[in-house]
């Protein structure tokens, strides 16, 4: 017998107390799914959680993004940057003039090459108001995982109606990337660890600045 | 030439988990050491904290353990369906699916699917399934170099240590030996920490991303665990901090994860419950930096190579006791070592498993069986306080199945006459009838009026001495209760 049958026999064989085939009968989950967490004002909340985990956190009207872009990287000392190749192109001209050196991943670059950029610039597909958590589904706006890893700045996009209150809701807006096959990250500030007497250090392996525009 | 010499990483300390001594007596040891105690005390001090505060923002928390609990238990009782789905859905990713027995078994599978791709080193995602099965020392004797990329793990392995703690397995270090470690050790592996380094918790993490990046940059394959396994869509989550994680999942060219099988979640839509329980239940956090979920390969996006090897390794077995299976649901969060009393004072090396604290009581005994001396003494290692029950976010009872175990290997002692089974023996006899227990009593005073004006007895000789070295054994008393009622109401009564 081989290894997949014997571990699916021994399940089956551990499971004799179980007589209820269905599942969802067997077991109901006390539990509705996808409610909203109620509060006040869910982009307040939104600023408020991810200034808490140390990111820079820029609120400008939709039409002011290009230039809060370039002006925030160019505050964080940024020199050069990759774009994804799906980035909004009005993104993209606003941070070439302000004098940062644009790459494009296209062709992919090396991991290399990725290191010895300062900062990459992405879209985002969810954002979660209660825990300060911006969601990547890697969407050509938003580029293959590598490129918002390697760089050591991130600045990120949400828009207004991109955030939601709290992890139902977020995971519920997911739900169709997943299954469609894209890759989720979930950013919640900086990297960090708590690793050394429990002391939460920010800046690890992850980008250490991560710097974020919100657009109303 | 001594063995170190041809060693890829560094040697953790000899012996096995299983060989160690009983729990009592790893205790001792580790009582002993006024800076591991010290250290244990600050961090567990400082996380349980934590952890409240975050817990407390949330008002339906109970609620929301009470789903955890019952979707691992729709998860457990329908395994064998679910284990199939999350196949037939990790195969439709591209995903390549092993099966795995046990832990040998497990090994060979990674062994020759490294080899295969040609290369002597790979980069690790802290996974305590990998540890369970002592995945490093099968690499480094097929001549694989495996490097842990968290920092604790780091830590650990530079400092030929094992891990004492699920989620800090460094907990026991405090910042002075980590800056002492990585002075020694990362020159010999690698890119050397800086000789000015400072005990400094970040300018340690600094060191360790320096350390790191190269072995990231280079590195051909990863190996990681996974949270949770998501059956309907064959999605793998990985729940970490640092972005060592991200860096193993995305930039090699192959990934191996290593999942037990219990890891599975039936829905995408269950993740709405376990990453709001473990981020605050682990970390204290409201969310964890960062979380990586993936479904096989994505192309020209990170590794073009996925294999994912399901794991039983004893799980199964503890699944077929209907008082034990509870065990299965954990989610490593470790917020029952937190809570611990003994697990604060003793620490997780006396555990004798990857799995310290009330969690591992329970879950090593059921995972290895009881035939050893440390497993025999696990369910012991608790003083039944209850701590454990409330703080879990899946609500595992603990305490109640730490009973259970122990009943477990009371029977399986009984075919042996032991001091134990004399002294339950002679309370069974004392208890079963007045007469019985007025004799009993009688004698017990005898020995309170031999040795007057004293309140505790100390150390007993063999057989009482496993019993009383532990514990104050208070004096008989002179007088009973039964004795003194009818001296001075017993006219009345």
């Amino acid at each position: 017998m081989n290894a997949r049958e014997e571990i699916l026999n021994r399940v089956r064989g551990a499971l004799g107390d179980v007589v209820q085939p269905d599942s969802a009968v067997d077991v109901p989950i006390p539990w509705v799914y996808g409610r909203p967490t109620a509060m006040p004002d869910i982009l307040e909340r939104f600023v408020e959680m991810t200034v808490d985990y140390k990111a820079v956190v820029r609120r400008v009207p939709a039409a002011g993004v290009p230039a809060a872009v370039a002006e925030m990287l160019v505050a964080a000392g940024v020199g050069s940057a990759v774009l994804p190749v799906g980035l909004d192109e009005a993104w993209c001209a606003a941070i070439a003039a302000a004098g940062i050196t644009v790459h494009r991943d296209e062709p992919p670059l090396s991991n290399k090459e990725l290191n010895a950029i300062d900062a990459v610039v992405t879209a985002s597909a969810v954002s979660i108001a209660e825990t300060g958590t911006i969601v990547l589904d890697h969407a050509d706006n938003q580029g293959r995982r590598a490129l918002t890893l390697v760089p050591d700045t991130h600045l990120v996009v949400v828009r207004a109606d991109q955030v939601v209150s709290d992890v139902p809701e977020a995971v519920g807006r997911l739900a169709a990337a997943v299954t469609g096959g894209s890759p989720l990250t979930w950013i919640s500030g900086g990297s960090a660890t708590s690793d050394i007497e429990l002391i939460r250090v920010e800046g690890v392996h992850g980008p250490r600045t991560l710097l974020v525009v919100l657009a109303e | 030439m001594s063995s170190e010499a041809v060693r890829r990483t560094p040697a953790p300390p000899t012996g096995t988990y299983i060989g160690m001594p009983k729990f009592a007596k790893n205790a001792k040891v580790q009582l002993a050491d006024q800076q591991l105690r010290k250290n244990l005390r600050k961090a567990t001090g400082t996380i349980r904290a934590k952890r409240v505060d975050r817990v407390a923002e949330v008002p339906e928390w109970e609620e929301l353990r009470l789903a955890g609990e019952a979707i691992k238990n729709r998860t457990l009782r329908h395994l064998d369906t679910y284990l199939v789905q999350l196949e037939e859905s990790l195969v439709r990713n591209g995903a390549k699916v092993h099966w795995a027995r046990d832990a040998a078994e497990a090994n060979a599978i990674v062994v020759e699917l490294v080899k295969a791709k040609g290369v002597d080193e790979v980069v690790k995602v802290k996974s305590m399934a990998t540890q369970e099965i002592d995945l490093n020392e099968a690499l480094e004797e097929a001549g694989i170099a495996a490097w842990e990329t968290d920092l604790a793990e780091l830590i650990v392995q530079l400092g030929h240590d094992r891990p004492s703690h699920i989620l800090v397995p460094a907990i026991h270090r405090n910042r002075s030996e980590v800056r002492e470690i990585f002075l020694r050790e990362m020159k010999l592996y690698g890119t050397p920490a800086p000789t000015d380094l400072t005990d400094e918790p970040v300018v340690l993490a600094a060191a360790a991303r320096t350390h790191l990046r190269e072995k990231f940059l280079r590195a051909k394959v990863a190996i990681s665990g996974a949270n949770f396994a998501i059956a309907e869509t064959g999605t793998l989550v990985v729940v970490e901090s640092e972005g060592n994680g991200r860096m193993c999942l995305t930039l090699p060219d192959t990934l191996i994860s290593v999942v037990g099988i219990e890891k599975t979640l039936p829905t995408v839509a269950d993740l709405e419950v376990f990453m709001r329980l473990l981020p605050r239940s682990s970390t204290g956090e409201r969310m964890n930096p960062y979380t990586s979920m993936w479904n096989g390969v994505t192309p020209g996006d990170g590794p073009q190579e996925v294999h994912v090897v399901l794991i039983d390794n004893g799980r199964t077995k503890v699944l077929a006791d209907p008082d034990g299976r509870a065990a299965l649901r954990c989610i490593r969060c470790s917020a029952c070592l937190n809570i611990c009393p003994v697990y604060e004072r003793v620490g997780g090396h006396a555990y004798g498993s990857v799995y310290p604290g009330p969690i591992g009581a329970v879950l090593t005994p059921q995972l290895r069986g009881t035939t050893s001396d440390i497993d025999k003494s696990l369910p012991f290692a608790s003083t039944l306080c209850g701590a454990c029950f409330e703080v879990c976010p899946v609500r595992i009872p603990i305490p109640d199945m730490l009973v259970h175990m122990r009943h477990k290997v009371a029977d399986e002692k009984r075919h042996h006459v032991g001091v134990e089974q004399t002294a339950i023996a002679v309370a069974g006899w004392a208890l079963s009838s007045s007469k019985h227990f007025e004799l009993v009593q009688r004698v017990a005073m005898l020995a309170g009026r031999v040795l007057p004006g004293r309140t505790h007895l100390g150390p007993l000789p063999w057989p009482a001495a496993p019993w009383t070295n532990a514990r104050d054994l208070p004096m008989p008393p002179t007088e009973s209760f039964r004795a003194w009622w009818k001296r001075t109401r017993g006219e009345s009564a």
